[in-house]
């Protein structure tokens, strides 16, 4: 159509003056009648429109010189420090750690309440080669595993039902709300009654923990995806389950992945309570040993096993995100 | 051609479920319905839509109010009308979207539909897309012949994100015609596209149609696409068919024939859009 042509042209035309003054004159005594201008010569009137940006509207004809901007390119230029980006990142937890040595080391923190770094990798060389540490590590993983298999199938399966079917929302998500209001850490004494202080009342604290992000996310997904797609999947003659298949999963599949790095997040935070509460292995059961004698250095490589242990899981889902949702073009950051 | 019967009455007699699904019986239209159906069923060999006494309301109000319509096979008719006036209804009813009508409507049961945004699905490559619900032999050869013949064969292993704006449209229109209706829905196709996309756009339509023969409806807000493509125009206003307009002139169409330069004016007034050409 002409007026996209001409609304090119407008656009390009202000650094060269001599044909514009007239339109913005035109356009300063048409002014009041506002939506006039339209029909009669809409090149005119875009260009008009858009070069006193900022400007007051009824400024006069004089035209202000416009503020000119170098951009820079982004990529393809040479950069003066090509310092690679995880190098950056590692910056701030690397300053953190040389502050905490040098507190330890002037005797700023003591050691009964922290400490140095220098001891916590000693020592967690020692629980290494003693075997504790991995003893503990193993048992603590199996706990999450089997807590997150279990609570994320119960969590994915009952987000289907109610997400696909308006019976299934009616029956399922009312009491999934209801339960979700409640502080599940509050159920361990209730779980210990139940299922004894072996692996099982663990497993199935972590479990619970694990369904509730899975049902919500997941739910929210199911019922988020675009109906527009739906109904033109449905024209193309797709059968219930294909439906299902192609077009309702991998259209929730993005809230799914969220709903399990925070179903993650939880889990080791279930596991650390349930172990410190009760426990005869694991690593909440080494960190409690270790209090007892007041090793802080035990207590600490426990916590930073703890944290890797969530930094670990967290880059493995989002190497699932990266691998799944490849098709999308979001924005990345600046 | 087989023609399916669409009637928006429950126990369907065409024994499809999903038909009797939403359905919601609608004024007293509805009970002429079923007569009016039958009646059609009769003439099912001679027209490819066949549509009597539509009648579609949103919360109480008619957008389409006893509305007919008939479309021969092969047969390219453009609708044209203001907006809002309800051609995308009328064209999900037909595409058998939406069976929340009264009145009586019967349709080929191969059609295809092309939205006015392309919905293609994000996750699926362009070829999956394409291919979703086809069934039968080579499927995949089939769409690539679809895709080749709306010229996106280096695009075939694309995401639709990284597409153009035109070349989604495109793929939309190949993942139409891979399903060979005898139906084709077209819902502002060109819409969004910039002049020259637009009339390549046309000219592939043109082209595919005269080599498919599908039966064809349509929308456009753009007399001049109607006038390039159509043998029909209609136009659409308070709920029914207003106007049909016949185009005669002979393909490939020039703008500057005065045959079509006169039905554009006519066509234009008929809008409420009046030209100096027209007097
Ligand atoms: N789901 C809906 N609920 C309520 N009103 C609706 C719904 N869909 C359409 N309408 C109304 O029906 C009328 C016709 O809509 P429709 O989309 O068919 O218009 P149209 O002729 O296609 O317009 P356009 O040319 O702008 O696309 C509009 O007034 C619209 O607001
Ligand atoms: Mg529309």
């Amino acid at each position: 159509m002409p007026a996209s042509e001409s609304t090119a042209l407008a656009v390009t035309e202000p650094p060269s003056s001599p044909p514009a003054p007239p339109a913005a004159g035109a356009e300063a005594t048409v002014a009041p009648r506002t939506v006039a201008p339209r029909t009669s010569a809409p090149a005119v009137a875009v260009g008009a429109a858009d070069a006193p940006s900022g400007a007051p509207a009824g400024a006069g004809p004089s035209r202000r010189r416009p503020e000119i901007e170098t951009l820079r390119a982004a990529g393809g230029g040479r950069r003066r420090r090509p310092v690679p980006r995880w190098l950056r990142r590692a910056s701030g937890p690397v300053l953190l750690l040389a502050l905490w040595q040098l507190g330890s080391s002037t005797g700023f923190i003591s050691a009964q309440t922290l400490t140095s770094p220098a001891t916590v990798v000693t020592t967690a060389w020692d629980m290494i080669k003693d075997g504790s540490l991995v003893d503990g590590l193993l048992v603590s993983l199996r706990r999450v595993a089997y807590g997150l298999l279990f609570g994320g199938i119960a969590g994915l399966v009952l987000a289907v039902i109610s997400g696909l079917f308006r019976a299934g929302e009616d029956l399922v998500d009312a009491p999934m709300q209801m339960l979700r209001t409640l502080p599940f850490l509050g159920l361990i004494p209730l779980l210990i009654i139940w299922f004894g202080i072996g692996e099982t009342s663990k497993i199935v604290l972590v479990s619970l923990g694990v369904a509730f992000p899975i049902y919500l996310n997941t739910y929210a997904a199911i019922r988020d995806v675009d109906g527009r797609l739906v109904e033109a999947a449905g024209t193309l003659g797709l059968r219930r389950l294909e439906l299902v298949r192609h077009v309702i999963l991998p259209g929730a599949l993005p809230g799914m992945l969220v709903g399990l790095r925070y179903s993650l997040g939880v889990a080791w935070l279930a596991l650390v309570i349930a172990e410190q509460v009760n426990a005869d292995k694991g690593l909440g059961y080494l960190m409690m040993n270790a209090r007892e004698f007041l090793q802080t250095d035990v207590i600490t490589v426990c916590l930073i096993v703890y944290s890797l242990l969530g930094l670990a899981t967290d880059m493995l889902v989002r190497l699932l995100e990266k691998g799944a949702l490849s098709w999308r073009r979001g924005f990345s950051g600046q | 051609m087989a023609t399916r019967l669409l009637r928006p009455v429950t126990g369907s007699a065409d024994g499809e479920p999903r038909l009797s699904g939403d359905l919601q019986p609608t004024g007293d239209l509805q009970l002429t319905g079923p007569e009016r159906a039958v009646a059609v069923t009769e003439h099912e060999s001679s027209a490819a839509v066949e549509v009597r006494g539509l009648r579609r309301e949103f919360g109480g109000r008619a957008v389409i109010d006893g509305l007919d319509l008939t479309v021969a096979p092969g047969e390219f008719v453009a609708l044209l009308g203001r907006s809002g006036c309800g051609k995308s209804t009328l064209l999900r009813v037909l595409a058998g979207i939406d069976l929340d009508v009264a009145g009586a409507v019967s349709v080929p049961r191969r059609r295809a539909v092309a939205f006015q945004e392309p919905r293609l699905l994000p996750w699926k490559r362009v070829w999956r897309n394409v291919a979703l619900g086809l069934r039968g032999e080579d499927a995949r050869g089939r769409v690539l012949a679809a895709l080749d013949e709306v010229g996106l064969d280096h695009r075939v292993d694309a995401w639709p994100l990284t597409l153009s704006g035109g070349e989604a449209q495109r793929a939309a229109l190949a993942r139409a015609l891979v399903r060979e209706p005898d139906l084709l829905l077209l819902d502002e196709p060109c819409a969004s596209l910039d002049a020259l996309t637009r009339l390549r756009m046309q000219a592939l339509i043109a082209d595919l149609w005269e080599r498919h023969a599908p039966a064809v409806v349509l929308v456009t807000h753009d007399v001049d696409e109607a006038l390039a493509l159509a043998d029909r125009a209609l136009v659409m206003s308070d709920g029914v068919i207003s106007e049909d307009v016949a185009i005669h002139a002979a393909r490939p169409r020039r703008p500057a024939d005065p045959e079509i330069l006169a039905l554009r004016a006519h066509l234009l007034e008929l809008l409420g859009v009046p030209t100096p050409a027209a007097s």
